[in-house]
C-alpha cells in the first residue's frame, strides 16, 4: 500500500479543501513533498484519503464506502447462475477500458476474448448527467415537510434513501443492451490468461501448498506487473497507471481445483494460497482486483471463511431466479439479494460498514441498482394469516448478526 | 491499554506481567484492534518486541500505530521492534523463485518443508540477545492464517510450543497469539482444533464476537475475557470470566460493561 499512500496523501489535502468539512479528519497529517499525481479514473477517497477507483456500478461504489481502493481484492459471491456476478465483471472490465487502466483478464471457462467483446457500452455523459440532476430534484421536493407532530421521535433521524446515490461523477454508466465498440475496447491494452491454453499435458506435481494452475496464474500476473512497471520497480515512465484484474470463478473444477467437488478436497489450501500471493502482489503495486467465486459450491464452510478473510471486500450475490422467491409478491421488484460480508481495514482500525445489511439489487437496462430492500405495504383487504407469515419470515431473513443471519431468532419477535 | 479493560486485567504501561501467554481469538468478527493495541502497548513499555505480521503490510500496521501514538518505523529503525512482513517474500517463495534457502523464515510456502522449523529461528533469533530493551515479547498476527497456507495443525502447534517455551520460559517474556475461525461447527477439524489446544495453554484468553442479537452501528461485537488466577491453591487454576462490549473508533476502542453503551444511556 505503499504506491498508493503516498499519491493519494497530496490528494487528501485538495480533497479537504473542496469536500465539506464533516468528514472525519484525522489529526495526524504526513508531510509529503511528493508531486501532483492524478492517474485517470482515480481519486482520493473522501473517508480515509486513500486511492479508490470505481468497480463500474456506481451504487456498489458507495455500498463499499466509496470504491474500491488500490491495492485491495474485492470477492464476489456468485449468483446461482453465474448471471449477475459475470455482469459485475463486465462492469469492472468496462469501467477500465473507459478509464484507460490496463485490463488483465484471467478465466479457466469462457476465453478472455469472447468476455472482452461482451463488455457493455458506456452512456454518453448527457443522458447520464440527466438522470443524477433528476434524483437530485426529486430528493429536495420532499424536504419541505413541517415538523413531526406524532412521531416526533422520528424528527432528526435521517430520511430513508431507498436509492443509494453518489454524488460526485466519478465512476460511468452502461447500456446492458448494447456491447462496446471494437475501437474503444482497442484503446487499452488488455492482457489475459486462459488456462487450457496455458496448462501443459504433464504437470510435474511438487510438493506445493499451491496447485500448478494457479501457480501459473500467480506468476503471469507478477509477470505483467514487472514488465509494465506497476510496482514502480520499471524508470519512471510519463504517466502511471492501475492495472485492473479480472479473475473468473476461481476455485470452480476447471480451474484444476477440488474444493467445489469433496468436502475433504486433497488441495484446500491451493486456492487461499494463491489469494494470499495475489494479496502480496496486489499490497505492493498499483493494482485492483475483483475475483468470483461459486461459493454455493464450496462445501466445506471452513474454507470459505478462510477465503473471505484473505480477500478485503467481500459481497456475495443471491438471485431469485429458480427459487420460490421469484414469484413472492414482496420481492418482485428486485432480482436478488445483495450480502456485504466483508469491509476492509484499510490502513486504520475501523472499517468502513454499510448503513444498512438489507440490500436487493436489480439489473435494469442502464444500471445495476443497488438498493436498501424494503417491504411493500401490506395493502392486502383480508388481513390473512399467510401473509402474516410471509412477512414474519422475511422479516426473519431480513435482520442480520454481525457476520451473517442471527443464529437465534427468539430474540426476534415480530 | 487505557481504559476499563486495562485496569480490569492489570495492564499497564509501568507494571509488564512475565511469562503470560495471551490469546486473542475471534469468531466472525475481526479481533485485529486488539493486536495493535498490544503492539503500542508494549513499545510504550519499553520491551523488545519481535511482531510476525504475516495478513498486512507494514505500512499498514505503521499507520494504525502512529494513530494509537506508537512509532513503528523509529522503533524499527533503533532496534526496539523486529517486524517480519510476511507479504514481502511470500510471492518468491510461492512460485520457488531463487535460491532455497533455509534461513528464509516463509520458507514453509515452497512446499519442502512440512514444518515451521524457519519461522521459529527466526523468533529465536529475533527474541534473544540481551539489550536495553526488556522483556521480550512475540506477536503473531495471526495463526490461522498459516491453516489457509497449507501448514499442518500439527506444525503449529509445536510451532507456538517452541515459542512458548523459548518466550514465556526461559526468557521470561510475554506471548500474543491471534486465531481466527469461523461459525462453530462440531466435525471441523482446523481452526477448532487450534484454538481449543492454544486456549488449554494460555493463561489469559479474549475472545471477540459478534452481537448474539444482531448488527448494530454503536456497539462492534463484545469480548469474553477468561483468564487464570495466578497464586491459587492446591485445587488448580481457578478461571475467571468476565463479558464486556466494544466500539472500535478511529483512533482506538472503547470497552464498557454490556448495556452501558453511550447509545443506549
Amino acid at each position: 500500500m505503499n504506491m498508493a499512500t503516498s499519491v493519494s496523501n497530496t490528494g487528501e489535502r485538495r480533497s479537504q479543501q473542496n469536500t465539506r468539512p464533516a468528514c472525519n479528519t484525522t489529526s495526524f497529517q504526513k508531510k509529503s513533498r511528493s508531486k501532483l499525481v492524478s492517474i485517470p479514473g482515480t481519486r482520493p477517497s473522501v473517508q480515509n484519503g486513500q486511492l479508490i477507483v470505481s468497480t463500474g456500478v456506481t451504487s456498489l461504489d458507495y455500498v463499499i464506502g466509496g470504491g474500491l481502493a488500490v491495492g485491495t481484492l474485492l470477492l464476489v459471491e456468485e449468483d446461482k447462475y453465474d448471471s449477475y456476478s459475470r455482469m459485475l465483471l463486465k462492469y469492472f472490465l468496462a469501467e477500465g477500458v473507459v478509464c484507460g487502466h490496463h485490463v488483465f483478464l484471467g478465466s479457466a471457462r469462457d476465453p478472455p476474448e469472447e468476455i472482452m467483446q461482451d463488455l457493455p457500452a458506456p452512456i454518453l455523459d448527457d443522458i447520464a448527467s440527466d438522470a443524477v440532476n433528476m434524483g437530485q430534484v426529486t430528493a429536495c421536493d420532499s424536504e419541505d415537510q413541517g415538523s413531526m407532530k406524532i412521531a416526533w421521535r422520528y424528527q432528526n433521524l435521517p430520511k430513508v434513501q431507498t436509492a443509494l446515490a453518489s454524488s460526485s461523477r466519478f465512476g460511468h454508466y452502461y447500456d446492458a443492451s448494447k456491447t462496446m465498440a471494437r475501437e474503444l475496447r482497442e484503446a487499452v491494452k488488455c492482457s489475459t490468461f486462459f488456462l487450457p491454453h496455458e496448462l501443459p499435458a504433464q504437470t510435474h506435481a511438487e510438493p506445493s501448498p499451491i496447485s500448478e494452475a494457479y501457480r501459473l496464474l500467480l506468476h503471469s500476473i507478477q509477470e505483467l506487473i514487472q514488465r509494465e512497471g506497476f510496482d514502480g520497480t520499471a524508470p519512471q515512465q510519463k504517466s502511471r497507471n492501475i492495472l485492473r484484474i479480472g479473475l473468473h470463478s476461481l476455485g470452480s473444477p476447471l480451474w484444476a481445483d477440488d474444493i467445489c467437488c469433496e468436502e475433504k478436497p486433497t488441495q484446500a489450501s491451493s486456492l487461499t494460497s494463491f489469494l494470499y500471493g495475489l494479496r502480496a502482489l496486489l499490497r505492493s503495486s498499483l493494482c485492483t482486483c475483483m475475483v468470483t467465486v461459486p461459493s454455493h459450491l464450496i462445501q466445506n464452510r471452513a474454507i470459505m471463511d478462510r477465503v473471505t478473510r484473505l480477500c478485503d471486500t467481500a459481497i456475495a450475490l443471491e438471485s431469485f431466479r429458480g427459487s420460490e422467491r421469484e414469484t413472492n409478491p414482496l420481492y418482485k421488484d428486485y432480482h436478488g439479494l445483495l450480502h456485504v460480508k466483508q469491509t476492509p481495514h484499510l490502513n486504520c482500525l475501523v472499517c468502513e460498514a454499510p448503513d444498512t445489511k438489507d440490500l436487493a439489487f436489480k439489473l435494469k437496462r442502464k444500471q445495476f441498482s443497488i438498493e436498501r430492500l424494503h417491504l411493500p405495504p401490506d395493502l392486502s383487504d383480508t388481513v390473512s394469516r399467510l401473509s402474516k407469515a410471509d412477512v414474519a419470515e422475511s422479516a426473519r431473513l431480513l435482520s442480520s448478526a454481525c457476520g451473517g443471519l442471527a443464529t437465534s431468532n427468539k430474540h426476534l419477535d415480530f | 491499554m487505557s481504559g476499563y479493560l486495562g485496569s480490569l486485567l492489570g495492564f499497564s504501561t509501568e507494571k509488564i506481567e512475565k511469562g503470560d501467554f495471551i490469546l486473542l481469538s475471534d469468531r466472525n468478527a475481526d479481533a485485529s484492534f486488539l493486536i495493535n493495541h498490544f503492539l503500542s502497548l508494549y513499545l510504550r513499555a519499553g520491551c523488545k518486541v519481535c511482531f510476525l505480521g504475516l495478513v498486512q503490510s507494514f505500512s499498514h500496521y505503521s499507520a494504525v500505530a502512529l494513530r494509537l501514538g506508537v512509532n513503528l518505523v523509529q522503533a524499527r529503525e533503533q532496534g526496539q521492534l523486529v517486524f517480519l512482513e510476511g507479504l514481502k517474500d511470500s510471492v518468491s517463495q510461492l512460485l520457488q523463485q531463487g535460491p532455497n534457502s533455509e534461513a528464509c523464515p516463509m520458507g514453509f510456502l515452497r512446499g519442502s518443508q512440512t514444518d515451521l522449523r524457519s519461522l521459529f529461528r527466526f523468533v529465536q533469533r529475533s527474541v534473544g540477545g540481551a539489550g536495553e530493551w526488556s522483556p521480550s515479547i512475540l506477536l503473531v498476527d495471526d495463526m490461522s492464517v498459516l491453516l489457509s497456507l497449507g501448514v499442518s495443525v500439527g506444525a503449529i502447534l509445536d510451532f507456538s510450543h517452541y515459542c512458548r517455551t523459548t518466550v514465556c520460559h526461559q526468557l521470561q517474556g510475554n506471548m500474543v497469539m491471534l486465531v481466527r475461525v469461523g461459525e462453530e461447527e462440531d466435525d471441523e477439524e482446523g481452526p477448532e482444533l487450534l484454538l481449543k489446544a492454544l486456549t488449554h495453554q494460555c493463561s489469559l484468553a479474549l475472545s471477540v464476537q459478534g452481537l448474539p442479537t444482531g448488527y448494530c452501528r454503536d456497539i462492534h461485537g463484545q469480548v469474553e475475557v477468561r483468564w487464570k488466577e495466578r497464586g491459587a491453591g492446591p485445587g488448580g487454576a481457578l478461571t475467571q470470566k468476565k463479558l464486556l462490549q466494544y466500539k472500535v473508533h478511529d483512533k482506538g476502542v472503547s470497552f464498557f460493561a454490556r448495556g452501558t453503551s453511550s447509545a443506549v444511556l
